[in-house]
């Protein structure tokens, strides 16, 4: 048994991972260092009710005093880790060497920024509480032109909430149906007309080519010559894993760090959250995820496979799931779609603003997409669970229909 | 076991409705129905993996 395990990132993944210790009967040392001036705080409300300006900041956390000394965590905020050596089991925590016993990496993904514009203000990305706080204070000030860059699920979040504040919104998207490359036309297209019908502006198949403004952001410019006038520009093309720390460290690092099918990197290291590739077992492939619910599994799963032999380890295999929010509707993904799939609507209720749509492959339900129908979601996400295969999933379809 | 839900924090993702079918509904409604107040030891669990995985966090057990 381990005297004591550093987990180095403080959000979801890390947070879970430590409960998840102590629920097993871990009674080493625990040590949680997070890069940001705050504690652990919840990230899905930024992008729309914190945003929205109906929530305190006190409601996003996810570590109250009463639960750290419950834990008995030693937590460590705005404490940057800049390296990792798995030889001498050690960490450079701010300068400092501190060694460990065993390691969780939960250092998540960072917003991807459009380049050559650090010194103009006015753009953001979001990500972080301060970068929800910044946008939020900008919505309020004045009546701001806002430009999305981005028509992903972020992206068409931020524009939806700026709508719903009665702010000016337009999102560029390169493709031509935002969200096409993860939900298809179809079902692309169904979410655009969410926007389009609540008054946000769609820019479609068109690049950035240039932000506009010297110190302050004044406009984007397209590709096919428009200029739309922007006092605000929020960017929503992607995540990174955050990885530059490990690049020396010895560990596998490929568009995240690298693990077996049990989240474990090398012996007693793991992995979890936005920045864990692992093998899912389930898809036969590396998989890396950026989603709430798998930063919350996979932190847990990863922690206790530090308290597990080689023989006990249990493969991390789940039916991945998330959920976006845009005005009044319940976005929800279960699965892994793919553009290509076979696509059968199951539900489509204008009216009712519900909508119901699986994927299928190779003979396979691979995914289901609902709209104001998370009962529909899980049902599905519990035929994935039972690897139903494309015909029982259609049978399934009729029943509720 | 007392299974209690802030229905002002629910919003009906249903996660919960997956991992405990016989203890939570989501109907065709949008709103959740808790099926079994109080249910037995043995579904403790699953009912805790509900309370974690609840985006909202709005379950919580009372002993």
């Amino acid at each position: 048994m381990h005297s004591s395990i550093t987990i180095v990132g403080a959000s979801l993944a890390g947070v879970r991972a430590a409960e998840a210790l102590r629920s097993e009967g871990f009674k080493g040392n625990i040590k949680l260092l997070g890069d940001e001036a705050h504690i652990a705080y919840d990230r899905p409300p930024l992008s729309k009710s914190f945003l929205e300006g109906e929530m305190t900041s006190e409601k996003l956390s996810l570590l109250t005093t009463e639960k750290i000394n419950e834990l008995e965590l030693e937590i460590r905020i705005d404490s940057r880790v800049s390296s990792l050596d798995i030889e001498s089991r050690t960490l450079e925590v701010k300068g400092g060497v501190e060694e460990f016993d065993a390691l969780i990496i939960a250092t998540g993904a960072r917003a991807r920024k459009l380049p050559n514009t650090e010194k103009i203000s006015g753009i953001h990305t979001l990500r972080s509480l301060d970068d929800s706080i910044k946008i939020r204070d900008s919505f309020k000030s004045g009546n701001p032109k806002v430009v999305v860059v981005g028509g992903g699920f972020i992206g068409c979040e931020v524009a939806a909430t700026a709508s719903a504040l009665g702010i000016e919104v337009t999102i560029v998207e390169s493709q031509e149906v935002p969200l096409s490359h993860v939900l298809g036309e179809e079902a692309g297209k169904v979410i655009s007309e969410l926007h389009t019908n609540n008054g946000v502006q769609l820019k479609c198949g068109v690049e950035v080519q240039e932000i506009r403004g010297d110190s302050q952001v004044e406009g984007v410019l397209l590709g096919d010559g428009t200029l739309l006038e922007a006092d605000l520009v929020i960017v929503g093309i992607g995540a990174v894993p955050n990885t530059e720390w490990l690049e020396n460290s010895g560990l596998t690092i490929e568009n995240g760090v690298c693990c077996d099918q049990t989240c474990l990197a090398a012996p007693n290291i793991v992995a979890a959250g936005d920045v864990a590739r692992w093998y899912h077992r389930g898809y036969g492939k590396s998989i890396r995820l950026e989603h709430w619910d798998n930063a919350a599994e996979q932190g847990k799963h990863a922690a206790l496979r530090l308290l597990q032999t080689e023989a006990e380890a249990q493969p991390y295999a789940p039916i991945p799931w998330f959920w976006s929010d845009q005005f009044d509707r319940k976005i929800q993904l279960a699965g892994i779609s793919d553009p290509e799939d076979d696509f059968e609507v199951i539900v489509d209720s204008p009216e009712e603003g519900r909508y119901t749509a699986i994927y299928g492959n190779e003979g396979r339900l691979k995914a289901v997409l609902g709209i104001n129908r998370p009962r529909h979601v899980m049902q599905f996400k519990s035929l994935m669970e039972n690897k139903a295969s494309w015909k029982e999933a259609l049978d399934f379809a009729r029943e509720i229909k | 076991m007392r299974v209690v839900v802030d229905f002002d924090l629910c919003e009906s993702n249903a996660i919960c409705m997956q991992i405990a079918p016989d203890i939570f509904e989501v109907r065709d409604d949008d709103f959740l129905y808790v099926l079994n107040e109080t249910p037995s030891e043995d579904r403790r669990s699953n009912l805790e993996e509900s309370v974690q995985r609840c985006p909202k966090q709005a379950i919580s057990i009372e002993e």
